[in-house]
Protein backbone atom coordinates (compact mmCIF):
# COMPACT_ATOMS: atom_id res chain seq x y z
CA UNK A 1 0.00 0.00 0.00
CA UNK A 2 0.96 3.70 -0.74
CA UNK A 3 -0.44 4.85 2.12
CA UNK A 4 -2.76 3.74 4.80
CA UNK A 5 -5.19 6.65 5.25
CA UNK A 6 -6.51 7.78 9.02
CA UNK A 7 -9.64 6.97 10.06
CA UNK A 8 -11.14 10.53 10.59
CA UNK A 9 -9.69 11.46 7.37
CA UNK A 10 -10.81 8.97 5.35
CA UNK A 11 -14.86 9.56 6.68
CA UNK A 12 -14.14 13.06 6.02
CA UNK A 13 -13.36 12.07 2.37
CA UNK A 14 -15.99 9.98 1.92
CA UNK A 15 -18.16 12.84 3.28
CA UNK A 16 -17.32 15.06 0.96
CA UNK A 17 -17.23 12.83 -2.10
CA UNK A 18 -20.88 11.75 -1.27
CA UNK A 19 -21.78 15.29 -0.79
CA UNK A 20 -20.25 16.56 -4.14
CA UNK A 21 -21.38 13.76 -6.07
CA UNK A 22 -24.86 15.31 -6.82
CA UNK A 23 -25.06 18.35 -8.97
CA UNK A 24 -27.82 19.89 -7.37
CA UNK A 25 -25.43 20.08 -3.96
CA UNK A 26 -22.46 21.12 -6.63
CA UNK A 27 -24.37 23.94 -7.45
CA UNK A 28 -25.54 24.84 -3.94
CA UNK A 29 -21.81 24.67 -3.05
CA UNK A 30 -21.16 27.24 -5.83
CA UNK A 31 -23.69 29.83 -4.98
CA UNK A 32 -22.71 30.09 -1.23
CA UNK A 33 -18.89 30.16 -2.18
CA UNK A 34 -20.09 33.27 -4.64
CA UNK A 35 -22.06 34.59 -1.77
CA UNK A 36 -23.82 33.29 1.73
CA UNK A 37 -27.23 32.34 0.88
CA UNK A 38 -30.90 31.86 2.55
CA UNK A 39 -32.27 28.39 3.21
CA UNK A 40 -35.46 29.69 1.98
CA UNK A 41 -33.66 31.82 -1.29
CA UNK A 42 -32.06 28.33 -1.96
CA UNK A 43 -34.95 26.81 -2.08
CA UNK A 44 -36.41 28.84 -4.53
CA UNK A 45 -33.53 28.46 -7.00
CA UNK A 46 -34.39 24.75 -7.77
CA UNK A 47 -37.17 22.52 -8.92
CA UNK A 48 -37.67 20.21 -6.02
CA UNK A 49 -39.44 20.63 -2.50
CA UNK A 50 -38.19 22.88 0.18
CA UNK A 51 -37.92 19.65 2.36
CA UNK A 52 -35.55 18.25 -0.32
CA UNK A 53 -33.51 21.42 -0.64
CA UNK A 54 -32.89 21.33 3.16
CA UNK A 55 -31.67 17.73 2.51
CA UNK A 56 -29.28 18.62 0.57
CA UNK A 57 -27.94 21.25 2.92
CA UNK A 58 -27.87 18.61 5.82
CA UNK A 59 -25.58 16.78 3.72
CA UNK A 60 -23.30 19.19 2.57
CA UNK A 61 -22.92 20.51 6.52
CA UNK A 62 -21.95 16.97 7.43
CA UNK A 63 -19.09 17.35 5.01
CA UNK A 64 -18.38 20.44 6.45
CA UNK A 65 -18.53 22.06 3.63
CA UNK A 66 -21.41 24.90 4.51
CA UNK A 67 -22.15 25.90 7.65
CA UNK A 68 -25.33 26.99 8.88
CA UNK A 69 -26.38 29.88 11.22
CA UNK A 70 -29.78 31.77 11.98
CA UNK A 71 -30.30 35.25 11.69
CA UNK A 72 -32.70 37.27 12.51
CA UNK A 73 -35.67 34.91 11.07
CA UNK A 74 -33.61 33.58 8.61
CA UNK A 75 -31.30 30.51 8.22
CA UNK A 76 -28.71 31.11 6.50
CA UNK A 77 -25.87 29.19 4.32
CA UNK A 78 -22.17 30.10 3.99
CA UNK A 79 -19.21 28.59 2.39
CA UNK A 80 -16.26 26.57 4.69
CA UNK A 81 -13.26 27.71 3.08
CA UNK A 82 -11.05 25.24 4.83
CA UNK A 83 -13.33 22.15 4.14
CA UNK A 84 -13.30 23.13 0.54
CA UNK A 85 -9.90 23.38 -0.17
CA UNK A 86 -9.65 20.29 1.68
CA UNK A 87 -11.75 18.86 -0.90
CA UNK A 88 -10.59 20.12 -4.24
CA UNK A 89 -7.17 19.33 -2.95
CA UNK A 90 -8.62 15.78 -3.00
CA UNK A 91 -9.94 16.20 -6.32
CA UNK A 92 -7.21 17.92 -7.89
CA UNK A 93 -4.56 15.71 -6.31
CA UNK A 94 -4.94 13.45 -9.53
CA UNK A 95 -4.20 16.31 -11.86
CA UNK A 96 -1.19 16.91 -9.52
CA UNK A 97 0.29 13.75 -10.35
CA UNK A 98 -0.74 14.43 -14.11
CA UNK A 99 0.54 18.01 -14.51
CA UNK A 100 3.98 16.08 -12.58
CA UNK A 101 3.83 12.93 -15.08
CA UNK A 102 3.39 15.44 -18.33
CA UNK A 103 6.25 17.52 -17.37
CA UNK A 104 8.26 14.39 -16.63
CA UNK A 105 7.07 13.70 -20.05
CA UNK A 106 8.75 16.61 -21.60
CA UNK A 107 11.26 15.98 -20.76
CA UNK A 108 12.48 13.15 -21.53
CA UNK A 109 10.93 14.05 -25.51
CA UNK A 110 13.56 17.34 -25.06
CA UNK A 111 16.38 14.97 -24.95
CA UNK A 112 18.64 13.91 -27.76
CA UNK A 113 17.43 10.80 -29.23
CA UNK A 114 20.26 8.54 -27.92
CA UNK A 115 20.18 9.49 -24.10
CA UNK A 116 16.44 7.98 -24.41
CA UNK A 117 15.32 4.79 -23.00
CA UNK A 118 17.53 2.52 -22.44
CA UNK A 119 20.40 4.39 -21.78
CA UNK A 120 19.07 6.94 -19.14
CA UNK A 121 17.95 3.49 -17.46
CA UNK A 122 21.33 2.27 -17.19
CA UNK A 123 22.26 5.74 -15.86
CA UNK A 124 19.48 5.38 -13.06
CA UNK A 125 20.59 1.90 -12.12
CA UNK A 126 23.76 2.63 -11.81
CA UNK A 127 23.14 5.17 -9.64
CA UNK A 128 20.32 3.43 -7.36
CA UNK A 129 23.02 0.54 -6.54
CA UNK B 1 4.84 23.07 -19.88
CA UNK B 2 2.20 21.04 -21.50
CA UNK B 3 -1.60 22.31 -22.22
CA UNK B 4 -3.22 19.69 -19.25
CA UNK B 5 -7.23 19.46 -18.73
CA UNK B 6 -8.25 17.49 -15.96
CA UNK B 7 -12.06 15.86 -15.29
CA UNK B 8 -12.96 14.75 -12.08
CA UNK B 9 -16.88 13.08 -13.36
CA UNK B 10 -17.75 11.46 -9.94
CA UNK B 11 -21.03 10.73 -11.58
CA UNK B 12 -19.49 8.88 -14.67
CA UNK B 13 -16.87 7.49 -12.08
CA UNK B 14 -13.74 8.55 -14.12
CA UNK B 15 -10.50 10.69 -13.62
CA UNK B 16 -9.59 12.51 -17.60
CA UNK B 17 -6.35 14.27 -18.31
CA UNK B 18 -5.69 15.46 -21.55
CA UNK B 19 -2.19 16.83 -22.57
CA UNK B 20 -0.41 17.72 -25.54
CA UNK B 21 3.36 17.37 -26.40
CA UNK B 22 5.68 18.50 -28.64
CA UNK B 23 6.01 15.47 -29.91
CA UNK B 24 4.91 13.45 -33.04
CA UNK B 25 2.38 10.57 -32.28
CA UNK B 26 4.68 7.58 -32.38
CA UNK B 27 7.23 9.62 -30.35
CA UNK B 28 4.32 9.75 -27.58
CA UNK B 29 3.34 5.92 -28.05
CA UNK B 30 6.86 4.75 -26.86
CA UNK B 31 6.57 6.44 -23.32
CA UNK B 32 4.29 3.85 -23.07
CA UNK B 33 5.34 0.70 -25.07
CA UNK B 34 9.11 1.20 -23.75
CA UNK B 35 8.95 0.08 -20.43
CA UNK B 36 12.57 2.63 -19.80
CA UNK B 37 10.50 5.06 -21.16
CA UNK B 38 7.45 4.20 -19.13
CA UNK B 39 9.16 3.76 -16.01
CA UNK B 40 10.86 7.60 -16.09
CA UNK B 41 7.38 9.23 -15.93
CA UNK B 42 4.46 7.05 -14.59
CA UNK B 43 6.04 7.45 -10.59
CA UNK B 44 4.52 10.33 -8.08
CA UNK B 45 6.83 12.96 -6.91
CA UNK B 46 9.13 10.74 -4.49
CA UNK B 47 7.91 7.34 -5.65
CA UNK B 48 10.04 6.34 -8.57
CA UNK B 49 8.63 3.49 -10.73
CA UNK B 50 10.48 0.30 -11.59
CA UNK B 51 8.96 -2.00 -14.22
CA UNK B 52 9.41 -5.71 -13.75
CA UNK B 53 6.96 -6.96 -16.93
CA UNK B 54 5.88 -5.75 -20.05
CA UNK B 55 4.40 -7.44 -22.24
CA UNK B 56 2.87 -4.78 -24.23
CA UNK B 57 0.50 -6.96 -26.45
CA UNK B 58 -2.95 -8.01 -26.16
CA UNK B 59 -3.28 -9.90 -23.28
CA UNK B 60 0.19 -8.98 -21.99
CA UNK B 61 0.78 -8.07 -18.43
CA UNK B 62 2.30 -5.04 -17.05
CA UNK B 63 3.74 -5.34 -13.65
CA UNK B 64 5.73 -2.58 -12.20
CA UNK B 65 6.21 -0.90 -8.29
CA UNK B 66 6.52 2.38 -7.17
CA UNK B 67 9.30 2.61 -4.04
CA UNK B 68 8.81 5.36 -1.57
CA UNK B 69 10.98 8.24 0.15
CA UNK B 70 11.35 5.75 3.02
CA UNK B 71 11.70 2.57 1.05
CA UNK B 72 8.12 1.29 0.84
CA UNK B 73 7.33 -0.39 -2.24
CA UNK B 74 3.69 -0.26 -3.58
CA UNK B 75 3.16 -2.72 -6.65
CA UNK B 76 0.64 -2.84 -9.36
CA UNK B 77 0.13 -4.55 -12.59
CA UNK B 78 -1.76 -3.71 -15.55
CA UNK B 79 -3.42 -5.82 -18.43
CA UNK B 80 -3.67 -4.90 -22.06
CA UNK B 81 -6.67 -5.11 -23.17
CA UNK B 82 -6.64 -3.29 -26.53
CA UNK B 83 -3.71 -1.97 -28.85
CA UNK B 84 -3.63 -0.10 -31.70
CA UNK B 85 -0.25 1.88 -32.21
CA UNK B 86 0.54 4.12 -32.00
CA UNK B 87 -3.40 5.63 -31.29
CA UNK B 88 -5.25 3.47 -28.69
CA UNK B 89 -4.11 1.56 -25.54
CA UNK B 90 -6.65 0.41 -23.00
CA UNK B 91 -5.51 -1.88 -19.87
CA UNK B 92 -7.11 -3.14 -16.65
CA UNK B 93 -5.41 -1.96 -13.99
CA UNK B 94 -5.16 -2.71 -10.46
CA UNK B 95 -2.70 -3.31 -7.07
CA UNK B 96 -0.51 -5.90 -6.12
CA UNK B 97 0.89 -8.00 -3.34
CA UNK B 98 4.01 -7.41 -2.16
CA UNK B 99 5.51 -10.94 -4.23
CA UNK B 100 3.95 -9.32 -7.20
CA UNK B 101 0.57 -11.28 -7.67
CA UNK B 102 -2.40 -9.77 -8.04
CA UNK B 103 -4.81 -8.06 -4.85
CA UNK B 104 -8.58 -8.46 -5.42
CA UNK B 105 -9.07 -6.62 -2.57
CA UNK B 106 -7.67 -3.35 -3.73
CA UNK B 107 -9.86 -1.48 -6.28
CA UNK B 108 -9.32 -2.28 -10.02
CA UNK B 109 -10.23 0.13 -13.05
CA UNK B 110 -9.76 0.81 -16.48
CA UNK B 111 -7.14 3.14 -18.12
CA UNK B 112 -7.88 4.02 -22.33
CA UNK B 113 -5.04 6.12 -23.54
CA UNK B 114 -5.75 7.95 -27.06
CA UNK B 115 -2.93 9.76 -28.77
CA UNK B 116 -3.76 11.99 -31.35
CA UNK B 117 -1.65 13.51 -34.00
CA UNK B 118 -2.31 17.24 -34.22
CA UNK B 119 -2.10 19.77 -37.15
CA UNK B 120 1.10 21.70 -35.51
CA UNK B 121 3.00 18.54 -35.16
CA UNK B 122 2.32 17.95 -32.09
CA UNK B 123 0.28 15.44 -30.30
CA UNK B 124 -2.41 15.28 -27.85
CA UNK B 125 -2.78 12.57 -25.01
CA UNK B 126 -5.97 11.56 -24.04
CA UNK B 127 -5.88 9.19 -20.43
CA UNK B 128 -9.25 8.24 -18.71
CA UNK B 129 -8.97 6.53 -15.81
CA UNK B 130 -12.86 4.28 -14.95
CA UNK B 131 -13.87 3.08 -11.87
CA UNK B 132 -16.61 0.35 -11.27
CA UNK B 133 -17.55 1.91 -8.20
CA UNK B 134 -17.60 5.73 -6.30
CA UNK B 135 -16.33 3.56 -3.58
CA UNK B 136 -12.87 2.73 -5.92
CA UNK B 137 -12.88 6.20 -7.82
CA UNK B 138 -13.04 7.25 -3.43
CA UNK B 139 -10.39 4.92 -2.30
CA UNK B 140 -7.70 5.04 -5.49
CA UNK B 141 -7.74 9.41 -5.24
CA UNK B 142 -7.99 8.95 -1.33
CA UNK B 143 -5.03 7.05 -1.37
CA UNK B 144 -3.09 9.06 -3.41
CA UNK B 145 -4.09 12.08 -1.15
CA UNK B 146 -1.40 12.44 1.42
CA UNK B 147 1.65 12.35 -0.50
CA UNK B 148 0.49 14.59 -3.09
CA UNK B 149 -1.81 16.91 -0.37
CA UNK B 150 1.17 19.69 0.66
CA UNK B 151 1.59 20.49 -2.93
CA UNK B 152 -2.14 20.20 -4.26
CA UNK B 153 -3.33 22.01 -0.85
CA UNK B 154 -0.58 24.91 -1.61
CA UNK B 155 -1.82 25.30 -4.99
CA UNK B 156 -5.75 25.57 -4.01
CA UNK B 157 -4.58 28.16 -0.95
CA UNK B 158 -3.50 30.24 -3.92
CA UNK B 159 -6.48 29.73 -5.62
CA UNK B 160 -8.79 30.51 -2.95
CA UNK B 161 -7.02 33.67 -2.69
CA UNK B 162 -6.79 35.25 -5.39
Amino acid sequence: MVVQLEPLRQAEIDAIFHALADATRRDIVARVIEREQSVSGLAASYAMSFAAVQKHIAVLERASLVVKSQRGRERIVRAEPAAIARARAVLEHYETLWRHRAAAIDAILAEEPEQQGEEHARHRRHHRS
Amino acid sequence: MPVIDAITDLEALTLTFVTEHDAPVERVWLLWADPRQLERWWGPPGWPATVTEHDFRVGGRVRYHMTGPAGEIAAAWMRITELDAPRHLRVDEGFSHDDGSENPAMPAGECDVRFEQLADGRTRMTVVFSYASRDDLELVVGMGMVEGFSSAAGQIEAVLAG
